[in-house]
């Protein structure tokens, strides 16, 4: 029994874990249709602000919540500003100007932060279950991603921002005679999904180290979540994440984490040989 | 101002740019004929830089410290130091460059099992004299190629008893890095566990970029084992201890391992997450000896005093240069098969890591080992053992029999 409660605690947070890493992707790729490849190492900026904030004596959950979002935030507007703005519409071409940056920002990183993992530990301690155990950080993980899950949908939906960027992303040319300034809205947009990603690295800092090359691990991760979601970002990031995560936990339970990480694999190419659109292309056709 | 461009002045030009080139490549020459070459290929950047980046300032130390008591046969020598970027290609690249273009004495070079296995051919072909002195899964059958480094017989062989007792345990959960090295360690940590009357209750591999272990920690929980051994290996597999410390395992299950440590994991994780966890190599920068005391002030003033710990990795790599350079003296040539025949005349040396000696048979290394216990970003050294030899390799390896082998033994553990 207790075993039991554990395997789904452990599946949620891994699929919480996946729906993080790649909610900032759905924004930046989803919205605004940039393939933006240096999305793992907007991961990684995360992962840094937070051990230079801490080291700097800020607190760690203000470290996590605020300053590594705020930054990549930053960071997300001015690659935006003098990169990507030249590019909308240009599908590929972004996608070679993402992957220069990528790769410009792992040199980067690697020539100031030194190429040796680092890292934060984990706060909170641990909860038993029975006679297992559990780290409670993992736990408040999965509350922070519904909270992150929610309060961007409640944006999109409810406020009239929300409103504005899917407007724009829907039809710019009609969003702009209605008196809409398109540029801000993408520079905004870009700037609030390099953000998400930001707050993600931030995260999966105290569990995973942070390393230049860090965000190598999760781009491919993500961008498989984001394309097996399908159109609608939020329910697509969501269920893919559940669909994904859950298998490759379960696999990993059964077998060895190589098996999980096939497993995942596998599920996906099936999963686009069947919905080519992704699941919300056929299912919660009008969510998100 | 005449700007014209015509054929005189182009020839003009041209053999004024030849002249100039040819300069330094003249005095480079003169230069290079009267000093000894060697060259070190060791990680500099790349996920496994945490072990190399040790290696290469000792290695540059010792040259050194070598040129400054007058060199070698009474020449200097110039050490080149590559950096393969944790890149299998530029190892091949760079151990052909060494052995063809720079005609270095000796090689120093390698850190995991498959950058050795890469350059190993590439010398014998050249060859060129290799030196390998990490610690590895052993096995390596080549007269070409020296290991310094100690293998699993010398330091698994004393770490799991050790653990059992102290521990009281006698089931064991096994985690490893999902390459060579782990895989064959893993068997050794099998049948070392099995000779004291352990079970292994199960073994988990892990490829080198897993930085998630929380449905393994899970399991491990549900497997209920005394002790938990890790073979896990690399940067990205620090993560694993700092999960377990996350989850509060930490103070229930003890931990013993035959990698950390090496790559300095107890300087970037907190006390909570490695204080008890033990370890055996043949060298620990704890170990107390005035040879070791002395070296360490010698290195340290060279780097500076937040210089990276030592390591055996980086020691034996002193070891090794060592080793060599007074075959060189011995042989009174740099010439590879003197030098050989040199180090298989039981050549050792006694430094910082205790005495190293060459078993002529094997072209392993007879050695000191250590056993210690990770205590506040240090290690605590418990026991120490002298004089170890390399059997697991000279099981299967007899140099002296069959000269002309060249191959690594899976050495085939009976578990």
């Amino acid at each position: 029994m207790d075993l039991v409660v554990i395997i789904i605690l452990q599946v949620i947070a891994a699929v919480a874990s996946l729906a993080l890493v790649s909610v900032g992707l759905a924004v930046i790729f989803g919205m605004m249709r940039v393939i933006n490849l240096a999305h793992g190492e907007f991961i990684m900026l995360g992962g840094y602000a937070v051990i230079y904030a801490t080291r700097w004596g800020v607190n760690l959950w203000v470290a996590m919540l605020l300053v590594a979002p705020l930054f990549v935030g930053v960071v997300g507007i001015v690659v935006e500003r003098t990169v990507i703005r030249f590019l909308y519409g240009r599908m590929i071409d972004t996608m070679l100007a993402t992957w220069g940056l990528s790769l410009l920002l792992i040199g980067a990183a690697t020539m100031i932060f030194g190429n040796t993992t680092t890292g934060v530990s984990a706060p909170l301690g641990s909860v038993t279950i029975g006679q297992y155990q559990t780290s409670l950080y993992e736990l408040v993980l999965v509350v922070i991603v519904v909270a992150v899950l929610g309060g961007l949908m409640a944006i999109l939906r409810l406020t009239k921002a929300g409103l504005i960027a899917r407007a724009t992303m829907q039809n710019p040319a009609m969003a702009a005679s209605l008196g809409i300034s398109t540029n801000t809205v993408y520079m905004v947009t870009f700037g609030a999904g390099a953000a998400l990603s930001g707050l993600a690295g931030a995260l999966i800092a105290p569990l995973s180290g942070v390393l230049p090359t860090m965000g190598v691990a999760y781009v491919a991760k993500a961008f498989i979540t984001v394309i097996s979601g399908g159109s609608a970002i939020i329910a697509g990031t969501l269920s893919a994440s559940m669909l994904l995560g859950s298998l490759n936990t379960l696999a990993t339970f059964v077998a060895t984490p190589v098996v999980g990480e096939i497993t995942l694999l596998f599920a996906a190419i099936v999963l686009l040989r069947i919905l080519p659109q992704g699941i919300t292309g056929r299912f919660f056709r009008r969510a998100l | 101002m005449d700007t014209k461009l015509d054929r005189r002045r182009i020839l003009k030009a041209a053999a004024v740019g030849t002249a100039a080139a040819a300069g330094p490549w003249f005095i480079r020459d003169l230069h290079a004929a009267d000093d000894i070459k060697i060259a070190g290929i060791h990680d500099a950047s790349g996920g496994l830089d945490i072990y190399g980046r040790p290696m290469i300032d000792v290695l540059t130390l010792a040259v050194e410290e070598a040129n400054a008591a007058g060199g070698l046969l009474g020449r200097q020598l110039t050490l080149i130091n590559y950096d393969p970027q944790s890149n299998i290609q530029y190892y091949t690249q760079y151990a052909t460059e060494a052995a063809t273009k720079e005609k270095v004495a000796v090689v120093l070079a390698g850190i995991t099992s498959a950058s050795r296995e890469a350059i190993r051919p590439v010398l014998k072909r050249f060859n060129t004299l290799y030196f390998y002195n990490t610690q590895y899964e052993g096995g390596v059958c080549d007269r070409n190629c020296f290991c310094t480094g100690s293998t699993p017989a010398q330091t698994v062989e004393k770490l799991i008893p050790y653990a059992m007792k102290k521990f009281n345990g006698k089931k064991i959960y096994v985690l490893a890095a999902d390459y060579n090295y782990g895989q064959i360690t893993s068997k050794w940590v099998k049948k070392f566990t099995q000779e004291n009357g352990g079970t292994i209750v199960q073994t988990d591999f892990f490829p080198l970029d897993v930085t998630d272990f929380g449905p393994t920690i899970k399991k491990i929980q549900a497997a209920k084992p005394d002790i938990v051994v890790s073979v896990l290996v690399g940067g990205s597999h620090i993560s694993f201890y700092r999960q377990w410390a996350a989850t509060g395992m930490k103070k229930q299950i003890p931990m013993a391992s035959t990698t950390f440590g090496v790559g300095n994991e107890h300087v970037v994780t907190n006390p909570e997450e490695h204080n008890g966890i033990l370890a055996a190599y043949a060298y620990f920068q704890e170990v107390k000896s005035p040879a070791n005391a002395d070296y360490i002030k010698r290195y340290q003033k060279r780097f500076g005093e937040k210089a990276a710990p030592l390591t055996e990795l980086a020691m034996m790599t002193y070891h090794g240069f060592n080793l060599w350079a007074a075959a060189v003296k011995k042989a009174g040539t740099v010439d590879r098969m003197k030098v050989i025949e040199a180090l298989e005349g039981n050549m050792s040396f006694t430094g910082p890591g205790g005495k190293t000696t060459i078993d002529p048979a094997t072209h392993h290394a007879v050695l000191d080992v250590y056993l210690a216990e990770a205590q506040n970003r240090q290690f605590k050294v418990l026991e120490s053992f002298s004089q170890q030899k390399p059997a697991d390799t000279a099981a299967v390896c007899d140099l002296k029999k069959n000269p002309n082998e060249n191959q690594q033994y899976v050495i085939d553990v009976k578990v």
